[in-house]
Order: structure tokens, then C-alpha cells, then sequence
């Protein structure tokens, strides 16, 4: 997948991520304090509005997710601002140069972004956040290196939809949610499910341009 | 089920909005930094300290208002309960800087931690030094030993208050963030919630408290506190967290402190009143002076219902910068 069809599939996530405010402002109304959906949806929004103002401009996929990260970092503020800006950001830098997605390259992606997110944040997985469907993601990629992106991809979401399905049980121990203590088990961490939905709706988008060899 | 009734125009122009109040109201004493969600007061100097404050919007007049005259030069702010992104810092810092750094004060909150720290680090990467305090006066949020833990509530205030008089007398950026510091560590609040906030976005309020039962310890964004408890009358509820405050600050016959009891936002005068009586009636029993007393919405939570309570203990440093005079839109002196 070369930087415009990226772009194409990244309006495709910040489109879908726009709509799912409601359902992660309800996740978040349980165990945070309800701006979580909001947050993302005005993150999205810019993201949105960047991408289609310079459709296609950048063929480095590096600095074009860079640039998402940048865009969500300085739209969103928040805890969410900088987590997610923070993982496009290094993700995106990490793969400087590059010109073609390919699955080692979204694993690369995914594995930079978790190690800067975990330095920034200091969560590790199991404190429900993000962090753990980031990074079931990033370990279930690493296998499927030699899979085409269109095949590796539903199976990425899927690892982040368990990780993120996997914060119901743990007690939260960062950010707000930390103050619930055992009161935050049995709701999912919102921005466990935000990562999930990101990688779920790049899974989605990416079927529309099956089979053409990504 | 009840929904919050507010009047407003778009909601997603509230912070914008009420920013736009703010200054009309300061009468040239406040400028907006154009661009983004900011404020600095005129009147800067040159070659001095750099006293930032910041953080979601929602708690008005927090933070906006503790911009002026002896309190802080500038402040950065995030959507409603939303901290500022490190773009809007940045940008605010770059535009008030006076060549000798710049000090952050903040609630201690995970997104503003992480914002501040980005803004920090990309700042110093172009020279511009900087230091920061986390406000962390909210003894509910984590017990003593896990102090770093703990969440900046209403203290923020008194932080900066003594920031931004230090900032007037020292051009030192390492001994104007000192004084803060110590203005933090002698810091506490203890609040309680009766009703909930809520979001103008959403336009729903955040949570539910029962109508017999209130949250003892409950933050500002509507974080759960310690307990829900039945209702009580006010002179039992308020002993407790005197109690709490006099244990935490480990006060002892003598010693003095300020003290403020604050609006969340939808309680009143009245209530406030009985609260700082009783607080005035124990403290006397143990021989505590209150130096001063402020009564008022200071950081607010939308329309929660309730009260917090903070103690500031003083020593002689503290007290000749806390009487220093301020102006600015929530505090005159």
C-alpha cells in the first residue's frame, strides 16, 4: 500500500472513528470522565480535514503517519492527544523512508509506537489502558511477517479487539479510571477499544481494495 | 432519566466562548494569545520567571482566573476537563516568554502530565528552560505514601499564589519553582460531591449519585472518592474532613493556615457558610489559627453540587508571599 492509498484508508479510519464517538463516550461515562469519544471524534476531525486537503502529497508513508500523529497530538490534547499522538508519531517515524506498507513494516509500526507510548505514559500491559490491545497487536504481527497486509491485518484487529476485551477483568492502576480501583472491573478501557477500533477499521478499509497486491 | 439544562450556543464552543468572557470582563488587564485556547497577562516583565498554569477548561474561573498580577502569567487550556495539547503550551510559553525559563504549575492528571512533559521537552530542545509542580493536594485520591499519586484539586490555587508572588520578587527559576514546591507540599483538600457534572458536549450528566446519598473524596471531573455514604448533617460531615486535613498536614497547637472552602458549583452560599463555621469552631478547639479564609467557587466542577475544603499551613516564608497583593479575575488582594 503506497502513501495514497494510505491516506485513502486513513480518511476511511478517521471516518469511521467520527461515528463511533457515542459508543466510546458511553465506555468512557463508566470509568472515566466522559470525554474520551469527544476527544477522538475531534482528533479524527482534523485528521480528517489534513488528509484531504493534501490528498496524496507525501509518498514517504513514514512522514505521513507522522503527520497524523502530529494532527491528532495538537487537536486532541488529553491523555488520549498524547497517547495516540505519540504512537503515530513514533510509529510513523520509525518508518522514515519508507515508501510501501507491508506487514513487517505496520509490525515495525506497531512495536516503535508501543515503546514510546509505554516510556510516555509509563503503563505496561495489564494496568487497562491502550497498552494492552497495542500491544497484543504489535505481538501477533510480528508472526504474520509473511503474510500480504490485506491477510494480516483482520488478525491484527482481532488480537487488539481481545487485548481491549481483556481490560474488562483488570483493575485499573493509571489515569482516572486508577481512583475506581476494583469498581473499574467489567468495563472495557476506552482507549483499549479506540486502539481496537483504529486497527478494525483499517482491517475493514482495506478489504475494498482486495486483491490488488498490497 | 434528568438531564443537565444550560444555557449555552454551540456546545463546542463553550471554552471559547466563556475565554472570550473572561477577558471582556478584565478590561484589557488579560490578552488572548491568538490561535489557540490561551491568555497572558499584560504588564509581563522583562527578565523574569515564566509562572504557566493550565489544564481542561471546566473549572472556572480556574485556571484562566489566577491569570494577573501577582499570581500566573499565562495559562494554557484544553477543552472541558481535557488538558491542553502541547502545541497550545508551547505556543503560549514561546509568545510570554521573557528569557528566564518558564515554570509549570498543574493539577497532577495523566494528560496533563504527559502534555506538559511534551512541551517540556520540545521547549528545552530550543533552549527555553523549564520546571514544573504538580499540584497533587487531593488527600482522597491516594493515601499518604503514594503522595505522587495524588490528584491537584482547588490547591492549585494556593500554589500559584505563592508562585506567582515569588516570581515577583526572584528572577530565579530554580528558586521561584522551589517556593512552589514547598507551597505544594503544605497543600490538602478533601471534597464531597452531591450531584453529578456532566459534559456540555455530551449534555449528560457523567454519573449518578443517589438522591439521599452523597461521595465523600469524589474529584473534580467526578473521579469516585472514597465512599458514598446517606446523607449527614453538615457539622458531622465536616468534622471528618477537618479530621482528615489536620492528620495529613500533621498540624499541631500553633500553627496557622489559610483556608479556603470551595464551590464545586452548584451549592450554596449558605451551605458554604455553615461548612467554614464549623471548620473555624474545631480549629479554635485545637488551637489553630486561620490566618485567612476564603469562602467562593474557585475550581469548580460545572454544576456538581457540594464542597471542598483546604488547609495551606504557613510558615514565615509562605505567609509574607501569600499576603503579597494579586489581581487578576477570581482573586484580589
Amino acid at each position: 500500500m503506497n502513501a495514497t492509498e494510505m491516506s485513502s484508508l486513513l480518511r476511511f479510519v478517521a471516518n469511521k472513528m467520527i461515528a463511533s464517538e457515542p459508543e466510546l463516550t458511553r465506555l468512557d461515562m463508566a470509568v472515566g470522565d466522559g470525554d474520551h469519544g469527544v476527544g477522538m471524534q475531534r482528533g479524527f476531525t482534523a485528521v480528517e480535514k489534513l488528509l484531504s486537503q493534501a490528498p496524496g502529497q507525501a509518498e514517504d508513508i513514514g512522514v505521513l503517519l507522522t503527520r497524523v500523529g502530529t494532527e491528532l497530538m495538537s487537536s486532541m490534547g488529553g491523555a488520549s492527544g498524547a497517547i495516540f499522538g505519540t504512537l503515530f508519531r513514533a510509529g510513523g517515524k520509525s518508518l522514515t523512508g519508507e515508501t510501501v506498507l507491508t506487514t513487517p513494516l505496520l509490525s515495525r509500526f506497531l512495536s516503535s509506537g508501543l515503546d514510546a507510548v509505554c516510556k510516555r505514559g509509563g503503563a505496561k500491559p495489564g494496568d487497562k489502558t491502550m497498552v494492552d490491545a497495542l500491544a497484543a497487536a504489535a505481538a501477533v504481527s510480528q508472526s504474520l511477517g509473511s503474510e500480504p497486509l490485506y491477510a494480516a491485518l483482520p488478525k491484527i484487529a482481532r488480537a487488539a479487539g481481545q487485548g481491549a476485551e481483556g481490560t474488562k477483568q483488570m483493575v485499573a492502576a493509571f489515569g482516572r479510571a486508577k481512583a475506581l480501583g476494583e469498581r473499574s472491573i467489567g468495563h472495557p478501557d476506552p482507549g483499549a477499544v479506540s486502539m481496537s477500533l483504529i486497527l478494525s477499521f483499517m482491517a475493514e478499509g482495506i478489504k475494498r481494495h482486495e486483491p490488488v497486491a498490497l | 432519566m434528568r438531564k443537565p439544562k444550560k444555557l449555552l450556543n454551540n456546545p463546542i464552543d463553550v471554552c471559547r466562548e466563556q475565554l472570550e468572557g473572561l477577558i471582556a470582563a478584565c478590561g484589557g488587564s488579560l490578552q488572548k494569545i491568538d490561535g489557540i485556547s490561551a491568555v497572558v497577562r499584560a504588564g509581563l516583565r522583562d527578565e523574569q520567571v515564566l509562572v504557566l498554569t493550565g489544564g481542561g477548561s471546566g473549572h472556572e474561573p480556574m485556571f484562566a482566573g489566577y491569570v494577573g498580577d501577582g499570581l500566573a502569567d499565562a495559562a494554557a487550556l484544553g477543552d472541558i476537563f481535557t488538558s491542553p495539547a502541547p502545541n497550545v503550551i508551547m505556543d503560549t510559553v514561546k509568545s510570554a516568554n521573557r528569557g528566564k525559563g518558564a515554570l509549570f504549575i498543574y493539577g497532577n492528571y495523566a494528560g496533563d502530565n504527559m502534555n506538559f512533559d511534551i512541551a517540556a521537552e520540545l521547549l528545552e530542545e530550543e533552549g527555553i528552560p523549564t520546571r514544573t509542580v504538580r499540584v497533587n493536594d487531593d488527600m482522597a485520591s491516594a493515601p499518604a505514601h503514594r503522595m505522587q499519586d495524588r490528584r491537584g484539586v482547588a490547591g492549585d490555587m494556593m500554589v500559584l499564589k505563592i508562585a506567582g508572588a515569588a516570581g515577583r520578587h526572584s528572577r530565579e527559576l530554580d528558586e521561584v519553582c522551589r517556593l512552589a514546591a514547598k507551597a505544594n507540599d503544605n497543600t490538602r483538600t478533601i471534597g464531597v460531591a452531591l450531584s453529578p457534572c456532566s459534559l456540555p458536549q455530551t449534555g449528560e450528566f457523567n454519573f449518578d449519585i443517589p438522591e439521599d446519598e452523597f461521595e465523600l473524596g469524589m474529584g473534580i471531573h467526578g473521579e469516585p472518592g472514597v465512599r458514598r455514604q446517606k446523607m449527614v448533617p453538615a457539622d458531622q460531615l465536616v468534622t471528618e474532613l477537618v479530621d482528615s486535613l489536620y492528620g495529613d498536614l500533621a498540624l499541631a497547637t500553633g500553627d496557622e493556615i489559610c483556608l479556603l472552602v470551595n464551590n464545586l458549583g452548584a451549592s450554596t452560599y449558605s451551605e458554604l457558610l455553615i461548612a467554614n463555621r464549623k471548620v473555624h469552631q474545631l480549629l479554635a478547639e485545637r488551637g489553630i489559627r486561620i490566618h485567612d479564609t476564603l469562602i467562593g467557587s474557585y475550581c469548580t466542577s460545572q454544576e456538581m453540587s457540594g464542597y471542598s475544603i483546604t488547609f495551606f499551613k504557613l510558615d514565615d516564608e509562605l505567609k509574607s508571599l501569600y499576603d503579597a497583593p494579586c489581581h487578576s479575575f477570581a482573586w484580589r488582594k
